[in-house]
């Protein structure tokens, strides 16, 4: 902590990398990865495939959201015509019996595939903490690039590896083009 | 980006042609022999007795209904390789071109198989099977009359020239160009024969349309001629595709199995295969669901008595097997992404899909037998009869005879062009990102 030029008043989000190829990043994530850091992210303007395992990223968890979703709104669909239909409001229509599941498929589905959809969408704004009014790397004038030309990896300090030399050291190892502390 | 980018020259020769010492390479002698079995089976099996001592009649409609039913099971692994031809051309696919050839060669077996069903044509042996075709019938019913224009022997004859003439000319065109390829010189001959394909892709789709519809109607949906249903061609398209993907899993599993497409195939493929298994399911439902539910619920007679004789006694649990085993068992069992790359898991879910087809053919072809058997039986005062027809489902040695004779002669054909030529199109312009495909 002494070590910080500029003294540690103010709290730090963590080190951020600059490089200025997809190859690069690709191979300055595999380090960082093998460095065995967890609390870090990769920015690029494009997707850059592979890029996850390059990272390591675990699977998302998001297909089991969905599924419960999925099941929860077909579920749902069905219980809320068979209520309407034979207590709610039994009437019957053309003949047919009160509980005829086979006129409340279609709806079943349709909720089945809306729940989903709203599984998928809203559940992965969760996962991805979205929306976010405020993000620490846009105090940074070059992190604007990510949306251009520029590849970044961010580490936070609140990773249990972080330490402020080391993990410079360990990016400037990577062919970054530029790193700096960034503030939180 | 990835570790280790692939190219067509690293592929070895060996991987790529069926390997003389394994019994891939006897699979045509195989299939032949097992194709002269069942036919015999399927012919002189005696039949169950019963009833079917005391009628001719009824035996030979048996038989020959287990016939169509084991005839409509191996076209539709030819279809399958036609339409998957097809469609990976149409869209300029890249993730299939490695598996494309074993398309091909299921592709071929299309128009011999189709040869199959000139027996029906010949002599009494299509009245056994098509109601319509017994003018006696015909007189008595004014349904029947109406539909004659169509629904006749000539018209049903030359309806089934031109399926053949089609199906043989696709298949063998696309068959052929992309051997061709094979010995192309030079990259601008390979790409002129894959333009070739590209280009007669969008018409082959219309023909196939058509020509597979039609022929579903004409072979399967006019068993019961007084039905009539705009969807059956879909679903029966449904059911193809369905299986078509599966049979490739197989396929690229057992050779890779014997060590061949090692490194050509990849769980990215068996991914992809994996995906169009599971989606087709869901297609085949949608399908299937489609059909049933209007008539369901307009309830005309005429239309719900199609399925008024699938809900008795086996006949009941044979459609039930149908919705467990062709929609909800697979929808569950192919959800995972993980189950779906591997291939270890994946062959077993495509066994059961390509068994399931043959139920659902079974489903489509026995009952309407089981339902004139029935009629018949009532109206010639014999009420036990009517009910066994009514409720059983009646599984013979002809069943089985002609499943495995049909399914010897797919073999057969299917094997002897899987060994007269590589594995996999090597000239194919863009076979090595097909050799790099990967599922991000």
């Amino acid at each position: 902590m002494a070590k910080s030029k500029k003294g540690s008043k103010t709290k730090k989000f963590g080190l951020l990398a600059e490089y200025d190829s997809a190859a690069a990043i690709f191979h300055a994530c595999e380090k960082v990865r093998d460095a065995g850091y967890k609390r870090w992210d990769s920015y690029t303007p494009f997707p850059v495939h592979n890029l996850d395992k390059a990272m390591g990223i675990k699977p998302s968890v998001l297909p089991w959201i969905v599924f419960a979703c999925g099941m929860t709104g077909a579920a749902s669909g069905m219980l809320l015509q068979w209520w309407s239909a034979t207590i709610a409001y039994p009437l019957i229509i053309a003949g047919k019996p009160l509980f005829s599941f086979q006129a409340f498929v279609p709806v079943t589905f349709e909720l089945g595939i809306l729940f989903s959809a709203f599984g998928a969408v809203f559940g992965m704004l969760g996962l991805n903490k979205l929306p976010q009014y405020y993000h620490p790397l846009f105090n940074i004038a070059r992190f604007a690039r990510a949306t251009d030309d520029r590849f970044f990896i961010a580490i936070e300090a609140s990773d249990p590896k972080y330490d402020l030399d080391k993990t410079r050291k360990l990016l400037e190892g990577t062919d970054a083009v530029a790193v700096e502390e960034v503030d939180d | 980006m990835s570790a280790h980018h692939k190219k067509v020259s690293d592929i070895d020769e060996k991987t790529i042609e069926i390997n003389k010492s394994t019994l891939w390479a006897k699979l045509p002698m195989i299939g032949a022999a097992l194709a002269v079995v069942g036919f015999l089976v399927g012919f002189f099996a005696p039949g169950p007795g019963g009833v079917f001592a005391e009628d001719e009649h009824l035996w030979h409609a048996k038989q020959w209904t287990a016939y169509l039913n084991a005839f409509m099971f191996a076209l539709s692994l030819g279809f399958g390789g036609l339409i998957f031809v097809i469609i990976q051309h149409l869209v300029r696919a890249n993730w299939s071109i490695v598996v494309r050839r074993l398309a091909e060669n299921a592709m071929f077996t299309l128009p011999f198989v189709a040869l199959a069903g000139l027996p029906l044509l010949i002599g009494d042996t299509g009245q056994a099977v098509f109601e319509w075709m017994h003018v006696e019938e015909m007189v008595h019913d004014p349904m029947l009359q109406a539909k004659a224009a169509y629904l006749n022997k000539s018209a049903f004859g030359a309806r089934y020239g031109l399926f053949l003439g089609l199906w043989g000319i696709l298949s063998l065109l696309f068959w052929k160009w992309s051997r061709d390829q094979d010995k192309a010189k030079t990259t601008e001959a390979a790409d002129a024969l894959s333009y070739k394909q590209r280009f007669l892709a969008p018409i082959a789709l219309i023909a196939f349309a058509m020509s597979m519809t039609f022929g579903a109607f004409d072979f399967m949906m006019s068993l019961d001629p007084h039905w009539f249903s705009t969807i059956f061609g879909v679903y029966y398209f449904a059911g193809i595709a369905l299986t078509f993907h599966a049979f490739l899993v197989i396929v690229c599993f057992f050779l890779q199995r014997s060590g061949m497409l090692k490194g050509v195939v990849t769980p990215e493929h068996y991914h992809d295969l994996g995906k169009f298994m599971f989606g087709f399911t869901v297609f085949w439902t949608y399908i299937g669901f489609s059909q049933y539910f209007l008539i369901w619920y307009a309830n005309i007679p005429e239309e719900t008595g199609w399925f008024q004789y699938r809900a008795h006694g086996q006949w009941l649990s044979l459609s039930l097997l149908l919705i467990f085993g062709r929609f909800i068992l697979p929808f569950f069992l192919l959800l995972r992404r993980g189950w779906k790359r591997n291939p270890n898991y994946l062959v077993w879910m495509a066994f059961f899909v390509v068994g399931m087809q043959f139920v659902d053919m079974f489903w489509l072809i026995q009952p309407p037998f089981a339902h004139h058997a029935a009629s018949a039986a009532a109206k010639a005062g014999s009420p036990e009869v009517a009910e066994y027809f009514h409720t059983s489902i009646t599984l013979t040695g002809a069943d089985v005879g002609f499943f495995i004779g049909f399914t010897g002669l797919f073999l057969a054909l299917f094997g002897w062009s899987l060994t007269t030529s590589k594995l996999v199109a090597i000239k194919d312009p863009r076979l090595e990102e097909s050799l790099n495909h990967e599922n991000f």
